[in-house]
């Protein structure tokens, strides 16, 4: 049950966007932020909305997929959406009991929801297309000029790919334990919140214990490898930077330029 | 040539007031394979980690290849001599994919990418398990695990290997998987190793077997030396194999066979 969790999830692929470089992509990102931070118009919108779904068509990732990473972000979604519609001054088009809907309001209701999605979907297609590794390692490079002001840069990414290492090694544990208390009759599906929480107790301890236990014996293991840090270290796969990527983030610059240009213009 | 040498060691954990090893004094030859054998606690897995400078004695000294493990500009060099797989295959896989755990050693010690390709798939060969290179290695058996953990100190090229209960947490099929793997490395590699285990029927393919007891060396000789001896091996808590039991001259054996 608890086997099926995954986190960031990953599509396995071999599309052009499967193989772009990781710091690519994660500056790719940042450029569409950027792009569409500043796209107020309906033509801006609809640039940075057409470079998402290109990307997307490229990527072979189902717009489902994308829709669907949505959800958790529905309260907010709403939420912004309501927001919007009746606080906005403008021409009123309707008016009901207390409320009112103006142009305005609509206009930046259906600007402001868009933005969201975008900006939601634009990361999850990165954690899609991109292995967790890949990601730290992008990460790990991209950050690199900061070793000069002591940013542990180097740990960090460790850290991350150690972590992602050991999830599905402790959700099994954590499977084996749950089993184990059942089996010694502990309840773990009834009863108000408290008691539920109350429930998890004999769950967490033991497997905090052996996460310890492990750390300590992963620790030692990795002394024994030679591991002392990250200076003086290499990589048996290293990130190349091909024509690709070199065009992508041309195309994302491009991006953020028009979509500057067109604001200018009020578009 | 002697590889490791145990000078006068003894060792004691900082909180405790007993020693775990006293006045050992033994020395591996190069090439030799040998079976450290011992009940719980009996001090040999503290041996195995005074071997790469995981510890280091509080008492004499321990050389690898002359070079002594207290000194700090010589641990990498110890380390990367002595690889040392553990009991448990889960911790210690670095990566989430098999051919970047293999890697983790290399990398480390600074070796060229291309190099480092060529040593892990290499070391994968090696182990009979080139093809699950690509494969998260949570979803392998533990013998399969074990064996990674075998490849990623091969990487390495260490000139000798300290296992330390290999197979302790293995089925015995994953328990002979791992011994036939080791046996295949040292006929094709001709590599010192040390097989630390608390199972008599592994030592018996040993050059030599060295038996501790309460921190001291008990017995050291070959496995028909030692298993021969069954009056002290019980005395010392072991059992020896049954077919040793059967085998010794001028005895009336007990075993339901013979009798």
């Amino acid at each position: 049950m608890l086997k099926d969790i995954t986190l960031g999830q990953y599509f396995p692929g071999d599309t052009p966007v499967h193989r772009l470089d990781p710091r690519t992509k994660l500056v790719c990102v940042i450029l569409y932020f950027i792009a569409l931070f500043t796209a107020n118009g309906p033509c801006s919108v609809g640039l940075v909305f057409l470079t998402l779904a290109f990307a997307v068509g490229i990527s072979r990732i189902r717009p489902g997929a994308l829709v669907k990473g949505m959800k958790p972000l529905l309260f907010i979604v709403i939420f912004t959406a309501i927001l919007n519609l009746f606080f906005t001054e403008g021409e009123v088009l309707f008016r009901w009991w207390i409320f009112r809907v103006t142009d305005q309001g609509v206009y930046r209701t259906v600007l402001m929801v868009l933005r969201i999605f975008l900006l939601v979907s634009s990361t999850f297609l990165l954690t899609y297309t991109t292995s967790p590794l890949q990601l730290t390692d992008g990460m790990e490079r991209l950050l690199a000029p900061l070793k000069k002001v002591r940013f542990p840069v180097h740990e960090l990414s460790m850290m991350m790919s150690i972590a992602l290492r050991f999830i599905p090694t402790l959700i099994e544990e954590t499977d084996k334990i749950m089993s184990a208390q059942k089996a010694r009759g502990a309840d773990f599906d009834t009863g108000g919140l408290a008691k539920r929480a109350k429930a998890l107790l004999p769950i967490l301890v033991p497997l905090f214990v052996s996460a310890f236990r492990r750390a300590d014996e992963l620790a030692t293991a990795m002394e024994c490898r030679c591991y002392h840090g990250g200076e003086g270290r290499t990589r048996m796969k290293t990130l190349k930077m091909g024509v690709g990527d070199y065009l992508t983030l041309l195309l994302y610059c491009l991006v953020v330029a028009g979509a500057i240009v067109l604001v200018r213009l009020g578009l | 040539m002697d590889v490791i040498t145990f000078d006068h060691v003894g060792f004691r954990y900082p909180d405790s007031p007993e020693p775990v090893l006293k006045n050992i004094d033994i020395a591996f030859s190069g090439g030799s394979f040998t079976a450290v054998l011992g009940h719980n606690g009996s001090g040999k897995s503290t041996m195995a980690k005074l071997c790469n400078a995981i510890l280091t004695p509080t008492e004499g000294a321990v050389r690898v290849k002359g070079m002594d493990t207290r000194d700090d500009n010589s641990l990498l060099s110890v380390r990367r001599t002595v690889g040392m797989v553990f009991q448990n295959p889960d911790n210690q896989i670095v990566a989430s994919v098999v051919e970047d755990d293999v890697a983790f050693a290399p990398e480390n010690l600074g070796v060229e990418p291309s190099e480092i390709r060529r040593r892990v798939d290499n070391a994968l060969r090696r182990v009979g398990m080139y093809e699950f290179r690509l494969h998260a290695p949570h979803l392998l058996s533990g013998g399969q695990k074990q064996r990674i953990a075998i490849a990623g100190v091969l990487a390495m090229q260490p000139e000798i290997l300290v296992l330390d209960e290999p197979t302790a947490m293995l089925d015995p099929y994953g328990r002979r998987e791992v011994l036939a793997t080791v046996e295949e490395l040292r006929a094709e590699t001709g590599m010192t190793v040390l097989l630390i285990t608390h199972h008599m029927d592994e030592c018996i393919n040993a050059d030599r077997v060295v038996v501790i007891s309460d921190g001291e060396i008990a017995l050291d000789g070959t496995p028909a030396d030692v298993f021969s001896r069954v009056e002290t091996m019980r005395d010392l808590g072991l059992d020896v194999p049954a077919t040793t039991d059967c085998a010794k001259p001028g005895r009336m054996c007990r075993c339901p066979r013979c009798r």
